[in-house]
């Protein structure tokens, strides 16, 4: 029995969460890719399964290439996408120009102001994220704070029209996914030795090329896996710009969504998620090395 | 680098740190407003908090997204517990490359792309096995999955950083390995687990998007509730609701955080004590 445990042991606590994340999480891929290649029919489940048995028992496997082929003869899914791709890269690029400086200042501060400055970052984090969207409304809206304290101050006359348009669906996105940039920044800014900066200052480099030569090169993890968190989560963003957006902020989220509960397109649902699924493995794949390396170091 | 950050750094940090708080604030000041209307302040009142006492449609979705996320953060710390002494001690086995890939998918994946791959799997489950039927199990064997890749990366981190040289002792006077790990490094993992544990449930209790597609007919979280409500705008009494979860969680958290740290500085204090 000991040998036994000792030869197989580690097994046992290899095994229940490999198996668990293979059966719950990685196979469910399988299925949607089986259910992509499968006809729609009206039925429950709303799709003809892609392996049939004919009379006398024989298999018969028929795939149906339709719905990718489907996918780029309709215009939506294409744009769709490639709208989605552009709003999560322009609020990418906003989180890391806001969440950059703010990581580097709480990196700098002292070892009792960093608990609680990390500390106040995390907590919106913790605290719901529908709820925080619906918060922001209550900013942004006709009659929301914003409008209410511009007007008062007299910079403008008449309420701006935010919600609704794609300016909230980027104020959401950067609202909520900012503390995902700074955790994963502050880490590797935390990390940096300071020794090489006053070497730099010592050959007589200024401090916005020390900045530039030392600094921004050796926080690229960070930048890498904190840009990741917002790009990758931002572009199938379904919350977001269905209680924000307008009727013009088609991500691709709220097409699945749509695909899925509206037209009850199961095969073509599938088959736009393979399809998005497929085009996130090299931001993912880059994201796993680069927070490995930083788990590691 | 705890040189004092410029007062440009400072001011960029606290702007974004009131960024992050002031739509909270405000909804918390306006879930106090006696006016139904959400624009005009129509002086103090409590009464949304009264009504939602007898709104028995967000009761139970509370107590259905209570019970999921008990069970759920339950089973994820067990498994991903498990998961992060494999990656950390195992440095070499079969699915290790495959185990990292899972527990860092999970992540970053859009929440729809998993919730529609888990509905077609439940959905295909339940045409061959007659199992399981859509609603309290699916959700919580859906939530699982994703808080377990939570609690991995947590307690992994964790992990990384134990000192090994007591569970070497503990084994060098003759405990097995198991014994030998729960006495020495389990104990120092422990805040690990425990914020992890809270980081699943307020993530399970907080999921809207996968809820939805694998939840059941007369099974709707609380989030699946409120969202239904905020889609037709803001309304006074989600206001009230979505303050109460907000201070809740914010005081669990705040509580944990202050937990956590005493028993941490008292165990580096015994640590420091027996190497006298």
């Amino acid at each position: 029995m000991t040998g036994f445990l000792r030869a197989y042991g580690k097994w046992l606590i290899i095994l229940p969460p490999l198996l668990y994340l293979l059966v719950f999480f990685l196979i469910p891929f399988g299925f949607a890719l089986k259910i992509s290649l499968s006809e729609t029919a009206l039925s429950v489940p709303p799709f003809r399964d892609v392996l049939q048995f004919s009379a006398d028992g024989h298999p018969h496997l028929s795939l149906n290439f339709d719905n990718f082929r489907y996918l780029f003869t309709d215009e939506v899914y294409g744009l769709s996408y490639l709208y989605s791709l552009k709003t999560a890269f322009f609020s990418t690029l906003v989180c890391l120009l806001v969440g950059y400086p703010m990581a580097y200042a709480i990196a700098r501060s002292s070892k009792s102001m960093q608990n609680i400055l990390l500390l106040i970052i995390i907590l919106p984090f913790w605290t719901s994220f529908l709820l925080r969207v619906y918060a922001l409304e209550g900013i942004i809206r006709e009659t929301g704070l914003l409008n209410t304290a511009l007007l008062w101050l007299g910079v403008i006359h008449q309420p701006l029209q935010i919600m609704h348009t794609t300016a909230a669906v980027y104020l959401g996105i950067i609202y909520s996914y900012l503390p995902f940039m700074v955790l994963p920044l502050f880490a590797t800014l935390e990390k940096l030795d300071h020794s090489l900066l006053e070497a730099a200052a010592d050959l007589g480099s200024p401090p916005w090329r020390s900045f530039i030569d030392v600094t921004l090169p050796l926080s690229m993890p960070g930048i890498i896996a904190g840009s990741m968190l917002v790009f990758i989560p931002a572009i199938g963003e379904f919350v977001i710009p269905t209680l924000l957006g307008g009727p013009d902020n088609l991500m691709i989220g709220r097409v699945l969504w749509d695909e899925f509960f509206g037209n009850r397109d199961w095969p073509v649902a599938s088959a736009v998620a393979i399809a998005f699924l497929v085009l996130l493995v090299g931001p993912i794949a880059l994201y796993q090395h680069y927070s490995t390396k930083q788990l590691e170091a | 680098m705890h040189d004092r950050p410029s007062p440009l750094l400072l001011s960029v940090l606290w702007i974004g740190i009131a960024i992050l708080y002031v739509p909270i604030l405000v909804l918390i000041a306006y879930s106090f407003n006696a006016s139904a209307l959400v624009s005009v302040w129509g002086g103090f009142s409590t009464s949304w908090y009264t009504a939602l006492v007898h709104n028995d449609q967000v009761l139970d979705a509370a107590w259905l997204s209570l019970q999921v996320g008990v069970v759920v953060s339950s089973a994820a710390v067990v498994l991903g517990t498990l998961a992060a002494i494999s990656l950390v001690r195992f440095t070499r086995f079969r699915g290790r490359l495959l185990l990292t890939g899972m527990v860092n998918a999970p992540l970053v994946m859009p929440e729809i792309v998993t919730g529609i791959t888990q509905l077609l799997l439940f959905i295909s489950m339940l045409h061959v096995m007659g199992w399981p039927h859509r609603g309290f199990l699916t959700i919580c064997i859906a939530h699982i999955a994703f808080c377990t890749a939570y609690v991995t990366v947590t307690v992994q981190s964790r992990l990384y950083n134990v000192d090994r040289s007591l569970e070497e002792a503990a084994m060098d006077l003759g405990s097995g390995p198991v014994r030998a790990f729960l006495d020495t490094t389990l104990p120092a993992i422990m805040p690990a687990l425990a914020s992890s544990w809270l980081l699943s449930f307020t993530l399970s209790l907080d999921d809207l998007v996968i809820s939805s597609f694998v939840s059941g007919p007369g099974a709707s979280t609380l989030p699946m509730v409120i969202f239904s409500k905020v889609k037709l705008g803001v309304t006074p009494d989600i206001n009230a609701l979505a303050s109460l979860i907000i201070c809740a969680v914010g005081a669990c958290v705040i509580l944990a955080g202050v937990i956590m740290r005493r028993a941490d500085r008292r165990r580096t204090l015994d640590m420091q004590l027996a190497e006298r």
